[in-house]
């Protein structure tokens, strides 16, 4: 920016008003917010360095240097804090950001979809809200712009600017200003209840999460016992216990007792982290257009979803939860950046909660316009879908199977081990790929087009007939002599592409057309015997071979 | 020749109408030939610095061999496979040899058109054209066009899709 532009700047800011049509700085605590969570820590470091340290020289230089990095931190927050500026015009959402590396970006305001507002634990004690603004646009590398952070009546007030889908021509010039009383009352669609926490923690992946977590702080744990000298004092009367113990014969309950900490302090971590993520859950119909799910117990997250923008609903159930008659209730909608983990669960509508509460608020996101779920409904694969992951089970018990016949060769092993190896991983191999054929279905239901896969995570989506922007067709050498395909509807909502897998080639075909009328008629053409030369039909010459 | 189903159902998708130039194949037939020399020169450099070469003489000779079918077989596969189509509502590509794969989007949903050429596709006066939508399946592309006809197609897809109206999503 110019001299004079930014003098402009100085001149347009009125820290008092809340019009956002001028250039507006992020809040000065967002300074403090951003730099502390580096700060603290090095701050501690520091003190710690100094308080322990031998040689007091040395531990000076060392406090010297860690200082010197908090005050270039705290330097650098400050100056991105002061070079960043935005402004929400009539037609347009504009951001500045940086004065050695400058940015300026500038997005019509019609193509922002979601605006987020997520407060980590310190920028809840500053009173802050960091703002995602999302566009949606896949094709420019960097679609999310990111306000870090506002102060939260402020950020609200952004939120529900932009959200706002009044034709922007005919309006007026301060209407920022001006608050709006209806979308303060949401329609509350569902609330989270106690027993939900217990669905959630089915889910594998937060196990897994704990696990790692559990072992990553007994080492640092250890390491901090080390330090302090008192592993020696443990190692010296752990022996004794120890060979008690084993000279009892309970090895065996030793290492059940093991696994059961194992698997409850899982559990138990489990239940912190969902509770962590779900706390104050509320999915609420804000207004006639705009969806919007709160949550969070330390950093609180607010997700807006206009309705416009969804094009459909995903149910994932993975395999413990669905033994549970449980599902997660994802949304598909443009504009929601999916694939990234920072803002993978973005798309949550619903906790892992009942299958039957999820289908209800599926139907109810949808507005009724579909009955979900459409499970009885769904068209099953052909026979060939089924062989295809038999032989896939077939496959992975054969390489068990090899595996174990070569082993022998590292060292002795009972003539008996490989094939029973074999025949253990045989049996959930079999089930699993039953199961995976038993997910798969697809079927048109209304205005939505439904396919279900999976058997890890059975998900089943249901997709806008007219979200979908294509068709994409595959065949492997292995589907073509089965005769199967796979057929997947790409769209810009969700994961871009959703599949319909090894469908039989003629149906498939037939079943998109009768989707999306029109788009695939100028490539068909009709046949009636078993050849395989194109033929002419009424609507399509011959294909000049 | 393309047949989605062999199970005697009433439709089937047709081949699209028109196929790339036939200097594709030459072109194929180089990126094949690059493909398998740098496999080789990996193993040859690996048998000549680990002195293995008598245990890799075998598997060199299995890969020269089955380089040398890659590169005779793909071109020609390819060029069977490669074709494209459009109308005035949709384009429509097939790709693919071992595996293929078809592509339909429709004219209201594409959003850019480019057409791009390497240094290899100018050697052989090629260009690609590439169909960006809204979705993150990925672009349509037809590969191995004779640049003018590219040029044309990229022209006349580009009038197309302004003269339809919606946002492409």
């Amino acid at each position: 920016m110019s001299g004079s532009e930014t003098d402009r700047v100085e001149h347009e800011e009125h820290p008092g008003r809340q019009d956002l049509s001028c250039w507006q700085r992020l809040s000065p605590r967002s300074v403090l917010a951003s730099s502390g969570m580096l700060a603290v820590p090095l701050l501690t470091a520091l003190v710690l360095r100094v308080s322990t340290s031998e040689d007091p020289t040395r531990g000076l230089f060392e406090a010297a240097g860690l200082l010197a990095v908090a005050v270039l931190v705290v330097a650098s927050a400050w100056w991105r804090w002061f070079f960043t500026r935005f402004r929400v015009t009539e037609q347009r959402f504009e951001l500045r950001q940086g004065n050695v590396a400058r940015s300026f970006r500038s997005i019509p305001r019609e193509r922002i979809r979601s605006v987020d507002l997520t407060a980590p634990v310190l920028h809840r004690v500053l009173g802050l809200s960091v703002v995602r603004i999302g566009t949606g646009q896949r094709s420019e590398g960097d679609s999310e712009l990111r306000l870090d952070a506002l102060s939260t009546p402020r950020a609200e007030l952004l939120r529900e600017l932009l959200l706002r889908k009044e034709p922007a021509t005919s309006d007026t010039e301060g209407r920022g200003a001006a608050p709006r009383t209806e979308t303060r009352s949401g329609v509350e669609l569902a609330a989270m209840r106690p027993s939900w926490y217990g669905y959630s923690t089915l889910t594998a992946s937060l196990l897994l999460v704990t696990w790692t977590a559990l072992a990553s702080a007994l080492s640092s744990l250890s390491d901090l016992l080390r330090a302090f000298g008192a592993t020696s004092w443990v190692l010296e009367r752990l022996p004794h216990t120890t060979e008690q113990a084993l000279s009892g014969g309970a090895l065996w309950v030793g290492v059940l007792v093991l696994l059961g900490v194992l698997l409850l302090g899982g559990w138990l971590g489990a239940l912190v982290i969902s509770v962590e993520m779900w706390w104050g859950f509320r999915l609420t119909l804000e207004n006639e257009h705009t969806l919007r799910v709160r949550r969070g117990l330390l950093t609180t997250r607010a997700v807006s979803l206009e309705k416009r923008r969804l094009r459909g609903v995903e149910l994932a159930e993975p395999l413990l939860l669905r033994a549970a008659r449980g599902g997660r209730l994802g949304a598909v909608a443009t504009g929601l950046e999916s694939g990234a983990s920072a803002s993978g669960d973005n798309k949550a509508l619903l906790p892992p909660a009942p299958r039957r509460v999820a289908t209800r608020i599926g139907a109810e996101v949808l507005d009724g316009r579909v009955g979900f779920p459409p499970g009885e409904r769904l068209r099953g694969h052909p026979r060939a879908a089924l062989r295809r992951r038999m032989a896939r089970a077939g496959l992975v018990v054969g390489g068990v199977l090899a595996a174990g016949t070569t082993a022998p060769l590292l060292g002795p092993l009972p003539w008996w081990f490989p094939p029973v190896t074999a025949a253990l991983v045989a049996v959930p191999a079999v089930l699993f790929a039953r199961d995976a054929y038993r997910s798969l279905g697809h079927a048109l239901c209304g205005e939505f087009l439904v396919t279900r896969w999976g058997t890890g995570v059975r998900r089943t989506v249901l997709l806008q007939r007219d979200a979908i922007i294509g068709w994409r067709l595959r065949q492997s050498p292995l589907q073509r002599l089965s005769g199967v395909l796979t057929l997947a509807a790409t769209t810009a909502a969700g994961n871009g592409c959703y599949a319909i897998r090894d469908v039989d080639g003629a149906r498939g075909v037939e079943f998109a057309e009768r989707a999306v009328p029109g788009l695939l008629a100028p490539f068909l053409e009709r046949r009636d015997s078993e050849d395989t030369t194109p033929t002419g039909g009424e609507r399509t010459a011959p294909s000049g071979e | 020749m393309i047949d989605t189903g062999s199970t005697g159902g009433a439709v089937r998708l047709r081949p699209p109408r028109h196929r790339v130039s036939r200097r594709a194949l030459p072109w194929w037939g180089c990126r094949a030939v690059g493909e398998v020399l740098v496999v080789l020169a990996g193993m040859l450099l690996a048998a000549w610095w680990f002195s293995l070469w008598r245990e890799l003489f075998l598997p060199l000779l299995v890969v020269a061999v089955l380089g040398c079918c890659y590169v005779v077989v793909m071109p020609w596969w390819r060029y069977r496979v490669h074709r494209w189509e459009t109308t005035e509502s949709a384009v429509y590509t097939a790709s693919g040899w071992i595996s293929r794969e078809w592509r339909v989007a429709p004219m209201s949903r594409i959003q850019t058109v480019d057409t791009a050429r390497g240094p290899l596709q100018r050697v052989f006066g090629l260009s690609s054209v590439t169909v960006t939508t809204a979705s993150a399946a990925g672009p349509l592309s037809i590969d191995g066009l004779d640049h003018r006809v590219a040029a044309e197609l990229a022209e006349l897809l580009t009038r197309t899709t302004q003269a339809t109206p919606g946002d492409a999503t």
